[in-house]
């Protein structure tokens, strides 16, 4: 297809536009506003809403815009260029026609509607509409659909754009919703009205244009214009989603996408979406010391001299691991405290992932995610990318979809939402595939920017180096890594992993990583937020947990330091991709629970080695000074390292054990303590679990 | 029309016999592999003809063998309404009342429905008989009219009155063979009462005049 540039008059105005450009594009292009319910950007055309009809010069009717290509179009009996009016009295009658229609059926609910004031068709009713109807007939009623814990439905509201059916069939992947019946009788509905199967599921709710499917734990709780609207980034993996939290008084009510065309486009996921229910519950909002057994509220000053006493010990026997959810700053604090002390043993792979000692490109997503759709063949290994980076597999499923992407797998061969070659399934198959002559081998050598896409349970095994090693001996030997490309890619599930590992949060000379402190002896365990470890292996050292939750940790530490969730303090974030993000801070700490980065500083000054900031903006100018790569504001490094790619300097050189490849994530909805607190994302999990017991009557 | 709806009493399952597999690979040979799923009409009308009517472990059953979604059958069976959700009785009867059958008393032939059958789309008390209105069916030249399904298949009977479609429904009801086609004695749908065209001469070639054939200037008699 020729994609040259064609000129066209737009309300008398010429634009030049590419030929595959819809009229609505083009419209767009010359600065013209068209409404429309079922177009969107990122889904198919389904030209059934009719609202973005224009007036073409010279045909008799009215064409809808979307639909209309602009190579289609014919130009004037003399050689002028073809012409469309957006703003003509017909167009108006057009719209206002539509309008009328859409309305004939849909109820005057608003009041009582979660939608008002953010909904398309009150809002397009208002400028495009009639002042009043002319039909006053009875309006049709819609039986509600069940569709899950996230999804509230209210069908009678429901336009038929079909915005949901295609996004659940294109982008996520899950054909599950549909539209049955016909004519006045169509609805919308999934297969016997299960839930819907899809981590993307909640996007749902951000496309409908009216109030049919909207946000079910968030029913009847705010209106749009109450909330404060904090634009931030989603710590639940390491995609780094960027979010809008909204908040009222000290209570985050809903997060929404933001759109980042480098990141998730515009999608989230159900976890990042429904965290902010586990915001609100089993908070640390006092400092616990434990007596006889029993944790017992204390005072701050109390509790920071029983931390004092333990931080003096001796340092070779204390140890700290920081969680999936810090923060770089809180790291940095961590870190430097942990360096004036002499304390070797700090960690931020408490997953135990055998990564960090090599240079940057060892642990980066080098391919960067909007990369992933320049890839023409993907290796998988060791992940499960639906689970643990939903958003990442939406972006595979997009170039597979879109470029005939070929996709392998060496792992467990679970459903991916789309079609992959099963290359294997353990660290042998991954070691021994760039010996082989024919199968995937070849399809990765073929391809001109081949993605190898590491997992982190790979990565968290005993030979975790070494597999590591065979995935960028693979790399180089397939060509991943040219000039212009680095398709060697490590996908984290922790949002604060890559910051850590660029601080060097990792064991100092003589230092223990997590299993080695979790193997005895040691007599202060830190734990930063860190709840996904055999929490019962520290064996009789002192725990001191600072942290958000009452999760695993807290319930095992003898002393509790509350500190705030990621909504609750500023903060610098690294996704898989090294991408460093700003999070703000959106609503204050509960109770008496501190900023992480302060309990450090406060913990410094007790012990006499004053932190040499004072406040967040001092620290990340040292933060900044001791780590330059942190500095860099929303900036993917991509294949910029890959001239100096060198396999041998990545992982460690060895025999890889036989054991079959297990994903870092099992369950999606659980994977930190935030969403282990969410009410909805746990009715998402036992969905999971068992889906026949909700199956429809 | 109204909504549609799966039956609430489903079959726990459903599988093709030998006939209807003959029937899916004689239509699924129409279409390449890859593009299968274009055989789910056909398939779901197979299913209907074997069972009566559509169920959900048929429509699952479909799917998985198109490699379909399920939703897609679904949204696929509850669109046409020729596709029945619920089982009917032994004999389908779809009266049509589009305008021409209406205008030629089609209501006569719904109330009797009404009366013998009882509501649309329930199966009658005796489980033979179940109604539907339709709309047109094509056959407005011998209106009012209905297509009778049955395991004889699909026929239509024309010309309906309420005397002839009761009586209808009583050989049905006694399993006596009916006569298929106009219930009037005309033939198909030749002009009704008057008798047209009747004049033998018409046929024997008597009444063709002499023509003048171009270029000859000779007068020749047509053969007839």
């Amino acid at each position: 297809m020729s994609d040259d540039l064609r000129k066209i008059v737009v309300d008398g105005e010429e634009v030049e536009v590419p030929n595959s450009f819809t009229l609505l594009q083009a419209a767009e292009a010359a600065g013209r506003e068209i409404p429309r319910f079922c177009y969107h950007e990122r889904l198919s055309v389904a030209g059934n809403c009719r609202m973005c009809l224009v007036e073409l010069v010279g045909a008799p009717k009215p064409a809808a815009s979307c639909a209309m290509q602009v190579r289609d179009m014919r130009g004037g009996p003399n050689g002028e260029p073809p012409a469309m009016n957006t703003l003509s009295p017909m167009v108006k009658k057009a719209r206002e026609g539509v309008m009328e229609f859409l309305l004939i059926n849909h109820p005057l609910d608003c009041p009582i509607c979660d939608q008002g004031g953010e909904c398309d068709l009150q809002d397009q009713s208002l400028v495009y509409g009639r002042t009043g109807s002319r039909f006053p007939e009875n309006k049709r009623a819609v039986e509600d659909k069940e569709m899950g814990p996230i999804i509230k439905t209210e069908m009678t509201r429901c336009i038929q754009c079909t915005r949901c059916v295609r996004f659940v069939t294109e982008v996520a992947g899950v054909p599950e919703i549909g539209m049955i019946g016909r004519g006045e009788d169509a609805e919308i509905t999934t297969y016997l009205e299960n839930a819907v199967t899809s981590e993307l599921s909640g996007n749902v709710i951000d496309l409908c244009p009216v109030g049919a499917l909207t946000s079910k734990p968030y029913a009847f709780n705010a209106r749009p214009w109450e909330l404060k609207k904090t634009e931030t980034v989603d710590v639940m993996d390491a995609v780094g989603s960027n979010i809008r939290v909204d908040a009222r008084g000290g209570a985050v009510l809903r997060i929404l996408p933001r759109v980042h065309e480098g990141v998730n486009e515009e999608w989230i996921s159900d976890k990042t979406r429904y965290a902010w229910e586990g915001l609100g519950k089993r908070r640390l909002d006092k400092p616990y010391v434990r007596e006889n057994g029993k944790l017992r509220a204390a005072s701050w000053s109390e509790a920071l001299d029983v931390a004092v006493k333990r931080l003096s010990g001796d340092a070779s026997k204390i140890g700290m691991i920081a969680g999936d959810l810090c923060s770089a700053e809180e790291m940095k604090a961590a870190k430097d405290l942990a360096d004036a002390l002499g304390i070797a043993s700090i960690d931020c792979r408490q997953d135990g992932a055998k990564l960090g000692t090599g240079p940057r490109q060892e642990y980066l997503f080098n391919a960067t995610i909007a990369g992933i759709e320049e890839a023409d063949a993907i290796l998988i290994v060791g992940a499960n990318p639906r689970v643990e980076a939903a958003i990442v597999n939406a972006r595979i499923r997009k170039t597979w979809l879109h470029n005939d992407t070929k996709v392998g797998v060496i792992g467990e061969p679970v459903d991916l939402t789309y079609e992959y070659e099963h290359v294997g399934t353990g660290a042998k198959d991954l070691a021994g595939l760039k010996k082989k002559r024919s199968g995937f081998i070849k399809t990765l050598k073929d391809a001109k920017r081949p993605l190898i896409l590491v997992g982190a349970g790979a990565l968290a095994r005993e030979d975790g180096a070494q597999v590591l090693r065979a995935a960028g001996d693979l790399a180089a030997a397939v060509g991943a890594v040219s000039e212009d490309w680095n398709g060697f890619s490590v996908l984290h599930t922790a949002a604060s992993r890559v910051a850590g590992l660029d601080l060097g949060f990792v064991p100092g000379e003589g230092g223990q990583d997590v299993a080695g402190m979790q193997s005895g002896g040691m007599e202060t365990i830190v734990l930063m937020g860190a709840d996904e470890l055999d929490i019962s292996k520290f064996g009789d050292a002192f725990v001191i947990y600072v942290g958000s939750h009452g999760d695993a940790g807290a319930h095992r530490a003898d002393l509790v330091l509350p500190g705030a969730a990621w909504t609750e303090q500023d903060g610098l974030f690294a996704n898989t991709e090294g991408r460093v993000q700003l999070a703000f801070r959106s609503v204050f700490p509960k109770g008496e629970a501190k900023e992480n980065w302060a309990i450090f500083r406060a913990l410094s000054e007790r012990v006499g080695k004053t932190l040499p900031y004072d406040n967040l903006t001092q620290l990340r100018l040292k933060l900044f000074e001791d780590v330059p790569v942190l500095g860099g504001i929303d900036h993917a490094p991509g294949a910029e390292g890959a001239a100096e790619f060198d396999a041998k300097s990545i992982g460690a050189d060895g025999d890889v054990a036989d054991a079959a490849f297990t994903p870092a994530v099992r369950n999606f909805y659980f994977t930190n303590p935030v969403a282990r607190a969410s009410k909805t994302l746990a009715e998402c999990a036992a969905l999971k679990d068992a889906p026949a017991a909700v199956a429809a009557e | 029309m109204s909504v549609r709806r799966l039956a609430k009493d489903q079959p726990e399952s459903f599988a093709f016999n030998k006939k209807s597999e003959d029937e899916i690979k004689f239509w699924l040979a129409k279409y390449p592999e890859e593009k299968k799923a274009s055989a789910v009409i056909p398939m779901l009308w197979i299913a209907q003809k074997q069972e009566g009517w559509v169920c959900e472990p048929a429509i699952r059953e479909i799917a998985d063998r198109l490699e379909m979604p399920y939703i897609r059958v679904y949204e696929v069976a509850t669109f046409y309404t020729m596709f029945n959700l619920a089982p009917v009785g032994e004999h389908l009867i779809q009266v049509c009342g589009t305008t021409p059958c209406m205008l030629r008393g089609s209501d006569e032939l719904i109330s009797v429905c009404k009366n013998r059958i009882g509501k649309q789309h329930e199966i009658s008390e005796d489980g033979k008989f179940t109604w539907v209105e339709v709309e047109c069916m094509g056959a407005c030249a011998n209106a009012p009219m209905i297509q009778l399904a049955n395991k004889d298949g699909d026929h239509y009977i024309e010309d309906l009155d309420a005397e002839s479609f009761e009586k209808l429904l009583d050989d049905l009801a006694a399993g006596k063979k009916v006569k298929y086609g106009p219930q009037s004695e005309r033939n198909a749908s030749e002009p009704h009462g008057t008798k047209v065209l009747t004049d033998e001469s018409l046929y024997d070639g008597s009444r063709a005049k002499p023509v003048t054939l171009p270029n000859t200037g000779k007068s020749e008699k047509a053969e007839g």
